[in-house]
């Protein structure tokens, strides 16, 4: 049976995502989001999307995640919230 | 028991992708920094194609790559029956939006950096500030 | 602002929830989503295109017109991050060079610097020294990647994959190069005007190829009309048209991906960055 394997990558998709907004260190956010972008692309390979999830490995876990941490660089990583 | 896993599974898709997009617009309304901003807008986004992609699962469909022979005499082989494959339009629509959404995390970013080096700091109550003063 | 915010997200978030009782079940073959075009793509694709992976098809033949505007997107953003961002070379003041051979790091004022030296090698301002395993691995590693990527380009009729994915590796790789070593050795390879003709050779070759469709038969990125060109049947010409279009999403993605790394670990200098 496929679907509780489903219900825990939603369950983990989701504390990542609220793990990103609410972690008061901008790089850490920008790490979690990679993470949660990782487990975005095992929930699209579990519901057989294997192009998005490929795209998603690449462009979401990869390339945006060094986008970020790339501003941070230059700005703060230091936030009230 | 049985039913009512089968009740979750039917809907919990819907409802993480109605979760995900609530907290990327709670992100983006309440939070004070600018990157947090952001971060919420990635959120939100993916949120969106979550539920393209979920509307486009068929249970017991394969993913969509046509299954075939040899390859060299595709044209007589038998047609494809579209309830085995997973709905791709969805997946054409999604792929692109990723993509897209990851040059738009570049100008976004971009645009952090600058008002970084206008007013010192990327806190939105402070740049208020700063600018009134 | 905090409790308008929690209202907001509160009564949003239990107006979709209330609605979802309304969609089809996860996994229903028979939602109203799979029923009307999507059959249609899976039953001929094979038949039209000789592309197995639907896809691959989708994107760039049946909806041919979509992509080609993503594409161009995409080359939007790369120019709107230089053109926020950059900034002309200003005066430096000082820069820091390494004196090889004792170890010695030196600061030299203006422009009195020992341009093509051999024993000073240039270091950042905020230089950290370079692991010498993470240089190296990551050296070793770039070559797979870029073969790896190339694959990912040709073969996306036939596994998952594409000009998307493929470009985005293919830029990931100097990425990575760009971090494991520093900033100015990806820029002597690869510089900011190639980053910025490939970007727009990459569009000029997917919108080149529907107006050479469109010069010698009937519509516009009609792939069909290539086959006298290509020397095959017009089957397989609608193949190899989404293989010369894929080729150039490939081109324009990897040199916007690079463009924009560059601009932002820089913060528009281009001379010193992550």
């Amino acid at each position: 049976m496929i679907i509780p394997i489903d219900l825990i990558i939603l369950v983990l998709i989701i504390i990542s995502a609220i793990a990103a907004i609410t972690v008061s260190d901008l790089l850490s956010s920008a790490i979690i989001l990679g993470a949660y972008s990782f487990f975005l692309c095992l929930l699209w390979t579990v519901m057989g999307a294997v192009d998005v999830a490929f795209t998603e490995a690449t462009v979401g876990a990869g390339v945006s995640t060094v986008f970020c941490v790339a501003a941070i660089f230059h700005t703060t990583r230091r936030t009230k919230d | 028991m049985e039913q009512i896993l089968s009740f979750i599974a039917a809907k919990a898709n819907y409802w993480a992708y109605v979760i995900l997009l609530m907290v990327g617009l709670y992100a983006m309304i309440v939070k004070n920094n600018l990157v947090k901003k952001i971060v919420g807008m990635v959120i939100f986004q993916t949120a969106v194609i979550l539920f393209y992609v979920s509307i486009g699962y068929k249970t017991g469909g394969t993913i969509p790559i046509i299954i075939y022979g040899d390859g060299h005499n595709s044209i007589i082989e038998p047609a494809a029956k579209a309830v085995d494959y997973i709905n791709p339009l969805p997946h054409v629509l999604m792929l692109t939006a990723i993509v897209v959404g990851v040059a738009t995390l570049g100008v976004a970013l971009a645009l952090a950096i600058k008002v970084y080096q206008e007013y010192g700091t990327l806190e939105e109550d402070e740049i208020n500030k700063k600018i009134r003063a | 602002m905090k409790t308008l915010g929690q209202i907001t997200v509160l009564f949003c978030g239990g107006l979709l929830l209330f609605f979802t009782s309304d969609f089809p079940d996860f996994g229903d073959a028979n939602s109203p989503a799979s029923l009307h075009l999507s059959p249609y793509f899976i039953e001929n694709t094979l038949k039209d295109t000789a592309v197995p992976n639907v896809v691959t098809a989708i994107l760039a033949d049946y909806r041919g017109y979509d992509t080609m505007f993503e594409t161009t997107v995409i080359l939007t953003a790369g120019l709107a991050c230089f053109l926020l961002l950059r900034i002309p070379k200003r005066e430096v003041k000082s820069r820091y060079y390494l004196h090889e051979p004792t170890g010695v790091t030196l600061r030299f004022e203006g422009d009195k610097y020992p341009q093509k030296s051999d024993v000073f090698k240039r270091i950042d301002s905020n230089w950290v020294p370079y692991d010498l395993i993470i240089n190296f691995t990551c050296r070793l590693l770039i070559h797979f990647i870029q073969i790896f990527a190339l694959y990912v380009v040709a073969h996306g009729h036939y596994s998952p994959g594409g000009g998307f994915q493929g470009g985005v590796v293919l830029g990931a790789s100097v990425i990575l190069f760009a971090i494991s070593g520093n900033l100015r050795a990806a820029i002597k390879r690869f510089g900011e005007k190639t980053a910025a003709l490939f970007s727009a050779a990459g569009v000029f070759i997917y919108a080149g190829t529907g107006a050479l469709c469109m010069m010698i038969g009937e519509h516009f990125l009609n792939y069909n009309f290539l086959s006298p060109l290509l020397g095959t049947d017009r089957i397989m010409a609608r193949s190899h048209g989404i293989f010369i279009v894929e080729i150039g999403v490939a081109v324009t993605v990897m040199a916007v991906m690079i463009w924009i790394y560059y601009n932002l670990s820089s913060a528009g200098k281009q001379d010193e960055g992550l």
